[in-house]
């Protein structure tokens, strides 16, 4: 079959002779994907970031497919389903999944037990080949997996299974009260889901921090937020404190993670020496930029094993800090309600669309962030093949 | 170097409650606003709705055991591997040895994650000898997106490309140079 295939990093495969996966536990199901796409989280796999990335594998933890074959076990699912497969693999059974963290499964992930189990994502996440490909194995598949409902857009559809969830969990998680003003550090598809979710959480601002113009221009009309350009400011503390008052922000939201710019000394440290675990930059600002008392929500993802981070004003300031990897399955039903009344339409950040050979170009664009590119979308070419 | 004009130069400041009470006047122009808000929902206050989950810790219902059929590493923060598990790509060659290696540790070390790191740099190039012997040649132009740089980047691609060029150059030159040097020091 045809899917991606890691060569290290910033290299790439579009590679058609890779062997179409197998049933390995009775509660498996085989997913021929019908859409994919490509994740801010999967550059920090491709950038060579995270460790215990294996030469051969394949990435991708945002799909939908129809099902191909099911496991001995699986009683939920037939085959012909067509669905969205969540990024989370959770057993629905461990005391985390019964507490709904599906983001945070005990029995899904042997080699990392800091992290839970997720598509595409590293030995770190799991070792398992992810859905940048034509087919995929799905374990747990009566978990998460979840029949499109009729009328629903694909691309809406696919969007459901990480972006949407997640910039839903980081306002959501960040305890947004009616009136408070809200910082969004990222304009990416998680800063801009993150941004426009904050209202429904009654905020009263929301500001989004970014260096991309063309993206803070999208925040501005997608996310109806304020947005500034900190290559525009001396200092972005100083700026976010004089914008609220000198009081700080009622909550901050890291959606930007371990890549980020802005500050030198972070990058030497983190990126060039690779003496932390990448940039803690915007978790630096967000902490700084917060009001004494305030909360941080961070979405962004770090690394392991570790970054510098404040944690004097933490202490100092009294702040609340909450972060988790998103849990999929325990949002969709509202979302997919917000969804389907019309409130949000999580396709219009989708701004570029390649079949699934082109992939290599997809991951370059996405890297370099250029053509004005938000999210890429992948079709394979046996996606149509059933329900065009 | 600070720079004239900066944003926070520029915006007014005590706009903060004016700007919040303007929006949640007009909340009704903004989809969804207030409509997830809940008072409770507030973390810096106990929220947890406990259902006593935390503690099954022995006896919870497991899934069947997937059959250990390929070399797993495991966490050794865990007594074995989980009921189901990924199998791509199974350590392999010296990256797999020091992978062995790495996961001896655990994940509070960075004997672990730096290690593990190194593994992946050795496994790239274990990757292009792999490639090489099944005949597949490097293909910068594709894999590496260079192409994608070409058409939509062509100025920055060239204007990188002519410096790698430029040092590489530099390189060789100041080598050959030094080679030299040696040459005339034993001659002498
Ligand atoms: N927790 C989860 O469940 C989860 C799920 C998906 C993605 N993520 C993470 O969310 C983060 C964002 O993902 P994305 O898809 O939007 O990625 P992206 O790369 O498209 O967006 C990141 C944005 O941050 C901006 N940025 C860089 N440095 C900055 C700084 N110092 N301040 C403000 N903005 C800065 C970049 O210009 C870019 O626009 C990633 O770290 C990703 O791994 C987390
Ligand atoms: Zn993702
Ligand atoms: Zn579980």
């Amino acid at each position: 079959m045809l899917a991606m295939n890691f060569r290290g990093p910033f290299q790439i495969r579009a590679d058609r002779n890779r062997p179409e996966p197998e049933i390995k536990h009775p509660m498996d199901a085989i997913v021929r994907v019908t859409r994919s796409l490509i994740c801010g989280s999967d550059l920090h796999l491709y950038h060579g970031m995270v460790p215990d990335t294996r030469v051969g594998m394949t990435f991708g933890h945002e799909f939908t497919g129809i099902v191909e074959a099911v496991g001995s076990e699986v009683q939920k699912l037939k085959v012909g389903d067509h669905v969205l497969v969540p990024f989370n693999i959770a057993c629905g059974s461990c005391p985390h999944c019964k507490q709904e963290l599906y983001g945070n499964c005990h029995e899904a992930n042997p080699e990392a037990t800091a992290v839970g189990g997720f598509f595409g994502y590293a030995h770190t996440g799991g070792g398992y080949d992810g859905g940048q490909a034509e087919y995929v194995r799905v374990p747990y598949a009566d978990v998460s997996p979840t029949i499109l409902l009729e009328g629903m857009d694909l691309e809406n559809a696919v969007l459901l299974t990480d972006v949407v969830p997640t910039g839903y969990q980081a306002a959501e998680q960040a305890g947004i009260q009616k009136g408070d003003t809200v910082v969004v550090f990222g304009a990416g598809p998680i800063g801009l889901m993150a941004a426009r979710f904050a209202w429904f959480f009654g905020a009263g601002r929301v500001i989004v921090i970014d260096e991309l113009d063309y993206r803070l221009e999208f925040a501005r009309k997608f996310s109806f937020a304020e947005a500034y350009n900190f290559r525009e400011m001396n200092d972005p503390v100083v700026f976010l404190k004089k914008a609220t008052d000198y009081f700080g922000a009622d909550v901050c939201i890291d959606a930007v993670g371990c890549e980020a710019s802005g500050h030198a000394w972070q990058t030497i440290s983190g990126k060039s020496l690779l003496m932390q675990a990448g940039t803690a930059t915007a978790f630096h600002w967000a902490v700084n930029s917060v009001k004494k008392g305030g909360i941080v929500s961070i979405i962004g993802v770090y690394g392991p094993p570790w970054n510098l981070a404040p944690l004097g004003s933490i202490m100092n300031k009294g702040l609340t800090i909450r972060g988790n990897q998103a849990s999929v399955k325990r949002l969709l039903p509202k979302l997919i309600d917000h969804i389907m009344s019309g409130r949000i339409n999580p396709k219009e950040i989708i701004t570029h669309r390649f079949p699934l050979e082109e992939i290599p170009d997809a991951y370059r664009m996405f890297s370099k962030k250029l053509d004005n590119i938000i999210k890429p979308l992948l079709i394979p070419s046996r996606a149509n093949a059933s329900f065009a | 170097m600070l720079m004239k004009n900066a944003l926070e130069d520029r915006i007014a400041a005590g706009q903060d409650r004016i700007i919040a009470q303007r929006n949640m006047a007009r909340a009704a122009d903004i989809p969804g606003w207030g409509l997830d808000a809940d008072p409770d929902n507030d973390p810096t206050y106990p929220m947890k709705h406990s259902n006593g989950a935390d503690h099954e810790r022995l006896n919870y219902e497991k899934a069947p055991q997937q059959p250990l059929d390929m070399e797993i590493l495991h966490s050794i923060e865990r007594p074995g591997v989980t009921r189901v598990f990924g199998t791509s790509t199974p350590p392999i060659g010296l990256s797999g040895a020091i992978r062995r290696f790495a996961y001896k540790y655990s994940e509070a070390t960075a004997t672990h994650w730096m290690t593990l790191i190194l593994a992946d740099r050795v496994d790239t190039i274990q990757g292009k000898l792999t490639d090489l012997m099944h005949g597949i040649l490097p293909n910068p132009w594709v894999e590496r997106g260079w192409r994608a740089e070409w058409k939509h980047n062509r100025a920055g691609f060239i204007g990188r490309t002519a410096t790698t060029a430029l040092l590489l150059t530099a390189g060789i030159l100041l080598l050959k140079r030094k080679k030299k040097n040696k040459y005339q020091l034993s001659n002498r």
